[in-house]
């Protein structure tokens, strides 16, 4: 019974992991860039949600809210593209890392300077309730995370693989300019991901926010997140939520049957083993320079 | 003799047969080239003998050593040097720093030593710059000596890529596609050298190439690929000629109207 | 606009072109030497020992920047995982010093010892990729800053280590008692890394980092072995992030895990950034901008009347590295190139002359 607790638990910490993730993958697959303050989107998302619900800001209706957030993370991941990102077509992968580590620093002190240092909670509907099955206890909030992320995960992936959007997505990623050539509006889209991005970050973060409190640096759990994707294998969505659950359920487990001390080891532990081991990730697609 | 000798080689990547049961072997001292279709295999079997792949069967020798149990980075102290077909020149360095590179087989410094700059070092590098300079002559690279590669046009790249294999003072060289995107002018310069480099270096060379013109001049002897399988291996003019090869280029139903044509280009 | 005459190959092998060179740099050697005196009579007194410090600092990151630099710039692999190995350095320069081993002995071992370490732990990190080494290497340093609580016996856990006193040529080394002696040991140490690096640059392991850093296809036709010549890139960047680590944690006194948290490893990447990735002088001149920018930020704050502002440094500095990727991605010795040009040039210099090529990005993924 205490298995299956810290599972259920565990799975519901890595659905957040696997949001976030989900981010860094859909970045990826569609502007080959990899963007390091996917963790601090979610962190943006969730203090823009509690800016709107809680009393001491602007006390919205919660459930008015969350559309009203959505789009205003949306906003701020195409702003993002506009006047960053897009400067940044064409160059190489490491610079847009670096770029994007440093506007995590960004909002990281925009964030601190907006909403204040100490942690905040969300006042959230999803908190008010237990439900109990059997002798397993999970709050509504895990439940509602679970739900969502699987729903989230099975649209992305329908996204890419089948409509025509998602199709040239990915073929803006892999030849800007046969893409180009082919019609693709390159820029618009990469403009679209990171809206895209933006939300996906802001459902993270909303359902983050309602299982525990938000501070500054809670955007690093995206780099547990990035250890997820990659685990998963990066390019791969349903990857990226196995590496979030993979990740999420070690934790507990790792906490409760570790000395103390190795538990929060644990996921980068396993990062590093998989990178040594499968250097592609779990889910692998291997690439080779043609001469 | 033959210096390098392929037998029976065999490459499959998935499904797909890129190179199917191909032997032939390059004398010292000749020129020898590989024409064919695109897609025929001809850069596959210079990445095979570069070992950047492996066939699944066959046997590649090179002066009687087996390249096959080589790694990449052996085949260079061996004595075959290359060139690349979509040039792969260190961009952000200049033309001396790419040709000296070219040096490395020779390094005999260790570590230590070229930290410190002391015993050897200084005496090897000089050593290295004699060496360049000697083939920054050969191809009047003095102009570009000391210029960034980012910033040179595509004819000047093809020559310092060259500059940068004949450096590593190779027995063997391979050009992949020497003269491919090159003026009339710079084509015309590119036979010249392969001739010098043949018969003032006395350096073998296996070249792949388009260019009939160019092949007709300096080659000795051509092998035509179509589908990475062998259709005919002889003098120029015998594989221009060869029904086989003309079929491959122009289709079926050219073969009558081509049979007693002799053009410069296939 | 000066004209190289050369007239033997050793032209091309020195480490300065021209006698002009030659003296600028010794100038700027013998001010960095006489600095101490130039503070003691411009400040005077405590003020003195104050910048005399900052500029140690200064030093102190440039030597973990170049080690990061002769990786990441010279090399062309991004690692973010650098404090771990700072971190090894510091710790293993304090349990020399335990063992009784003279502080300069113990220093350099604590060196080497960190590179053979990095050297053993690239070998399975080289055969990743971009992106994948950056994580590979970001897990590291979370570990590393993990372990540092775990190995509580060499480590002193999460109260970490006092810095022992130590005495160098007969004199004791006490960061407020000492200053000079502080500065001079930073100033000799990164002297030392800049001449080792400068000498790598000139021979052929150094331009065969650079080979694999602008491709590796090409450089293994040229006979270069890829991997060994990475494992020997990351072992030398570890062994000097060691050296610079070492001499860190011993100038702030104390140390611990939170003394070499990965967010230094980002820093100082981004440090080497903004000074110009793949030059010796970037790692200086990002060093300054690192060092100097808390104390411009407090001064800015202290002039603007407001009260001092949480994680300002950190913004500040994010926002700087951005503004240098957009508009300056080589940082700001290139800038400082293009001025020189333009300058030599005038005034025929035009605009359009240092445009960069628009470049479409490809990738070779499958799927």
């Amino acid at each position: 019974m205490e298995v299956l607790q810290l599972l259920l638990s565990g799975l519901a910490n890595g659905c957040v992991y696997g949001l976030v993730a989900l981010g860094f993958v859909l970045i990826y697959k569609a502007t080959e860039a990899v963007n390091f303050a996917q963790g601090d989107f979610m962190m943006l998302g969730a203090y823009v949600m509690i800016g709107l619900v809680n009393p001491q800001f602007m006390g919205m209706n919660f459930w008015l809210a969350v559309p009203v957030a959505l789009l205003i993370m949306a906003a701020l991941g195409y702003l993002l593209d506009l006047t960053v990102l897009r400067h940044m077509f064409g160059q190489s992968q490491t610079a847009v890392v670096i770029l994007t580590i440093a506007l995590g620093f960004v909002i990281r002190f925009a964030a601190g300077l907006i909403w204040g240092h100490e942690p905040q909670s969300l006042h959230s509907p999803l908190r008010l309730g237990d439900v109990r099955l059997g002798g397993v206890v999970l709050s509504l909030a895990d439940i509602a995370v679970i739900v969502v992320t699987l729903l989230m995960t099975l649209a992305l992936w329908q996204f890419f693989q089948r409509t025509k959007p998602g199709l040239a997505m990915q073929a803006a990623s892999q030849n800007q300019m046969a893409a180009y050539y082919m019609g693709i509006p390159v820029k618009r889209v990469q403009g679209a991901v990171w809206a895209l991005a933006g939300v996906v970050a802001c459902v993270a973060g909303i359902l983050y926010a309602s299982k525990g409190t938000v501070d500054i640096s809670s955007g690093f759990i995206g780099i547990k997140a990035f250890a997820a994707a990659v685990i998963g294998g990066f390019g791969s969505l349903p990857g990226a939520l196995m590496g979030g659950l993979i990740v999420g359920v070690i934790e507990p487990f790792a906490a409760r049957y570790l000395p103390a001390g190795y538990s929060q080891i644990a996921p980068y532990a396993l990062l590093i083993i998989v990178l040594v081991f499968r250097p592609h990730g779990l889910f692998a697609q291997v690439r080779t320079k043609k001469v | 003799m033959s210096l390098l000798a392929l037998e029976n080689v065999t490459l499959k990547f998935g499904g797909v047969t890129a190179v199917n049961n191909l032997s032939f072997s390059v004398n010292e001292g000749e020129v020898f080239a590989l024409v064919g279709p695109n897609g025929a295999g001809k850069s596959t079997v210079f990445n095979m003998i570069s070992r950047f792949y492996r066939p699944v069967r066959g046997s590649i020798t090179f002066d009687g050593q087996d390249l096959l149990t080589k790694k990449a980075n052996e085949v260079a102290s061996l004595g075959i040097a290359r060139t690349f077909q979509n040039i792969e020149l260190f961009e952000r360095a200049t033309v001396l720093q790419n040709l000296l590179v070219g040096r490395h087989r020779h390094r005999k410094t260790m570590l230590i030593e070229e930290m410190l700059f002391i015993g050897r070092a200084r005496a090897e590098e000089r050593a290295h710059r004699l060496a360049v300079e000697e083939v920054i002559d050969f191809l009047d690279l003095q102009a570009y000596r000391d210029k960034m590669i980012a910033g040179l046009p595509y004819g000047v790249r093809k020559v310092v890529e060259l500059a940068r294999a004949l450096a590593t003072k190779p027995r063997m060289l391979l050009l992949d596609e020497p003269a491919s995107g090159l003026s009339v002018e710079e084509t015309q310069d590119m036979r010249w050298w392969i001739e010098d480099i043949r018969r003032q270096m006395g350096i073998t060379v296996l070249m792949v190439e388009h260019d009939m013109g160019l092949v007709g001049k300096v080659c000795d002897r051509v092998l035509a690929l179509a589908d990475g399988a062998k259709l005919a291996e002889g003098t120029p003019a015998e594989v221009q000629s060869h029904p086989a090869v003309i079929e491959a280029y122009l289709g079926t139903s050219a073969i009558s109207k081509t049979a007693n044509a002799k053009g410069e280009r296939v | 606009m000066r004209f190289h005459f050369k007239t033997s190959y050793d032209h091309d092998i020195r480490l300065f072109p021209d006698w002009w060179k030659f003296s600028l740099y010794a100038t700027l050697v013998l001010v960095m030497l006489a600095l101490p005196w130039i503070f003691q009579g411009v400040f005077g007194g405590r003020t003195a020992g104050f910048y005399l410090g900052e500029m140690t600092n200064v030093l102190i990151w440039a030597v973990a920047g170049l080690g990061l630099m002769l990786l990441t710039g010279t090399t062309g692999q991004v690692s973010l995982g650098h404090s771990a190995f700072m971190a090894l350095g510091c710790f293993l320069c304090v349990n020399f010093l335990d063992a009784g081993m003279p502080f300069l002995l113990a220093f350099v071992l604590a060196g080497i010892v960190t590179g053979l370490v990095g050297a053993v732990i690239a070998v399975p990190a080289l055969k990743l990729h971009g992106v994948y080494l950056s994580i590979f290497t970001l897990a590291l340093a979370i570990l590393a800053d993990d372990l540092v609580v775990i190995l509580e016996h060499w480590t002193g856990g999460v109260n970490g280590r006092m810095a022992p006193d130590f005495t160098l040529f007969g004199a004791s080394m006490n960061r407020w008692a000492n200053p000079q002696g502080w500065y001079f040991l930073a100033l000799g140490t990164a002297i030392a890394v800049t001449l080792l690096y400068r000498n790598l640059l000139r021979s052929p392991l150094g331009r065969a980092f650079a080979a694999v850093r602008d491709s590796e296809i090409s450089a293994q036709a040229m006979g270069i072995d890829v991997a060994r010549t990475k494992t020997l890139a990351f072992g030398l960047s570890c062994a000097f992030a060691g050296l610079g680590g070492a001499l860190m944690g011993f100038f702030a006194g104390a140390f611990n895990n939170e003394t070499f948290n990965f967010l230094i490893s980002i820093q100082l990447l981004m440090m080497i950034i903004i000074g110009g990735l793949g030059f010796i002088h970037g790692a200086f001149l990002g060093a300054a901008v690192i060092a100097f920018l808390p104390q411009a930020l407090s001064m800015a704050t202290d002039f603007m009347g407001s009260a001092s502002i949480p994680g300002l440094e950190v913004g500040v500095f994010g926002a700087i590295l951005i503004a240098f990727i957009l508009f300056e991605p080589m940082g700001l010795y290139g800038r400082w190139l293009k001025l020189r040009v333009w300058l030599e040039l005038f005034p025929f210099a035009r605009r359009d002359m240092f445009r960069r090529q628009k470049s479409y990005l490809k990738t070779e993924r499958l799927r």
